[in-house]
């Protein structure tokens, strides 16, 4: 094993760890979390594995190694960032909702408390 | 009866709230009708909340800063569920006299179109904006009638008044941003009726239009946009 594996490997399980704390925590949904896992598995896979990237390359037609690893993870971190973009305009739609009921709640509870001054 | 909901969106409109409000409170408007007015204080920094407190209307109070749309739809939604059945948007600046809001009622009770619109290019006299205003305003014409088939000049007039049926569709999907010319092509694609009345216009008393920078090309990129996905969202290919 060369001394760049053991160090990935390690940076790997680092993170993994790290990533089920924050789901211990309940800082990070379990959703969101699925992702990351998945990405640090495929990691530490190609890791142990070190032909497997040099095999895939040539299953992929790609004349350099690193080119697909890097082609790859872009395109994973593209897809996931659009998640990320329908999430937060999920969140907002809840919020304007939310805003919007809490006015009106507020306006129902004052013109009661008038009505109820009155009486 | 008829009941007509009049929703002032404001965010910083503290100084020229009284005006409008005592000019819409001293409106004598047909003895069938009656009118409430609900402020919508889209979390202003200034005194706007306090001001609207000061009068006999309903104050819906929005604690986080929801912008022109998410405003204006508050007020759809309080119509919707207090059975309203007619809501005018007034702009909280003075730039609709509310005087001219009989206008836009005496058009609704002849024709019962589902949205009248006053628009400021229609008449004569009044306030005109600028020509890089002008410019968009006509790009949006053209556009309007493209995407609705209908000839409407100033589609970013906000001084409209709704029927029942509209403000159950602006109730439930009204546009976020931009949404006066949006919400044309929403409206256009449930089947509504879309009529522009001349109005005279006032220049704002005081605050700053939620459209900055008209003439900035990412404005018209960004409404022609959502016209165009609001209208794909009807077509079935999308």
């Amino acid at each position: 094993m060369t001394r760049i594996q053991i160090i990935t490997i390690a940076i790997n399980f680092i993170f993994i760890a790290y990533i089920a704390r924050l789901i211990t925590k309940g800082k990070l949904r379990e959703e969101y979390a699925i992702v990351w896992c998945v990405c640090t598995i495929f990691l530490i896979v190609f890791s142990f594995w070190t032909r497997g990237l040099e095999l895939m390359s040539k299953v992929f037609g790609v004349f350099d190694p690193p080119n697909l690893v890097f082609t790859a993870f872009i395109f994973v971190i593209l897809i996931y960032l659009l998640h990320l973009s329908v999430v937060s305009s999920k969140s907002h739609h809840s919020i304007t909702r939310l805003t919007q009921e809490i006015a009106m709640m507020k306006e129902k509870m004052k013109k009661e408390e008038q009505e109820r001054k009155k009486a | 009866m008829t009941k007509l909901l009049v929703i002032i969106p404001c965010y910083n409109e503290g100084d020229s709230l009284p005006l409008v409000l005592e000019q819409l409170l001293e409106l004598k408007l047909p003895s069938h009708y009656l009118m409430e007015i609900a402020v919508v204080n889209d979390c202003s920094k200034d005194d706007t909340k306090w001001v609207a407190e000061l009068y006999p209307i309903v104050v819906l109070d929005l604690l986080v800063n929801l912008g022109i749309g998410g405003a204006v739809q508050t007020g759809f939604l309080y119509a919707r569920e207090n059975g309203y059945d007619l809501a005018v948007q007034i702009d909280g600046d003075g730039q609709h006299p509310p005087r001219e809001l009989i206008k836009l009622i005496d058009f609704y009770e002849q024709t019962k179109t589902n949205i009248t619109i006053g628009s400021r290019f229609l008449a004569a006299g009044g306030f005109k904006s600028s020509f890089a205003r002008r410019m968009g305003i006509r790009y949006f014409h053209w556009l309007n009638k493209v995407l609705t088939g209908k000839s409407i000049y100033d589609s970013t007039s906000g001084f409209r008044l709704f029927d029942k049926s509209a403000i159950t569709i602006a109730a439930a999907k009204y546009p976020d941003e931009y949404p006066e010319p949006a919400s044309l092509v929403l409206f256009s694609n449930a089947g509504l009726s879309i009529k522009e009345i001349p109005v005279i216009m006032s220049e704002r008393l005081a605050g700053q239009s939620s459209i900055r920078n008209f003439a900035s090309v990412y404005y018209c990129i960004k409404v022609t946009m959502s016209m165009l996905f609001i209208f794909a969202r009807k077509s079935s290919w999308l």
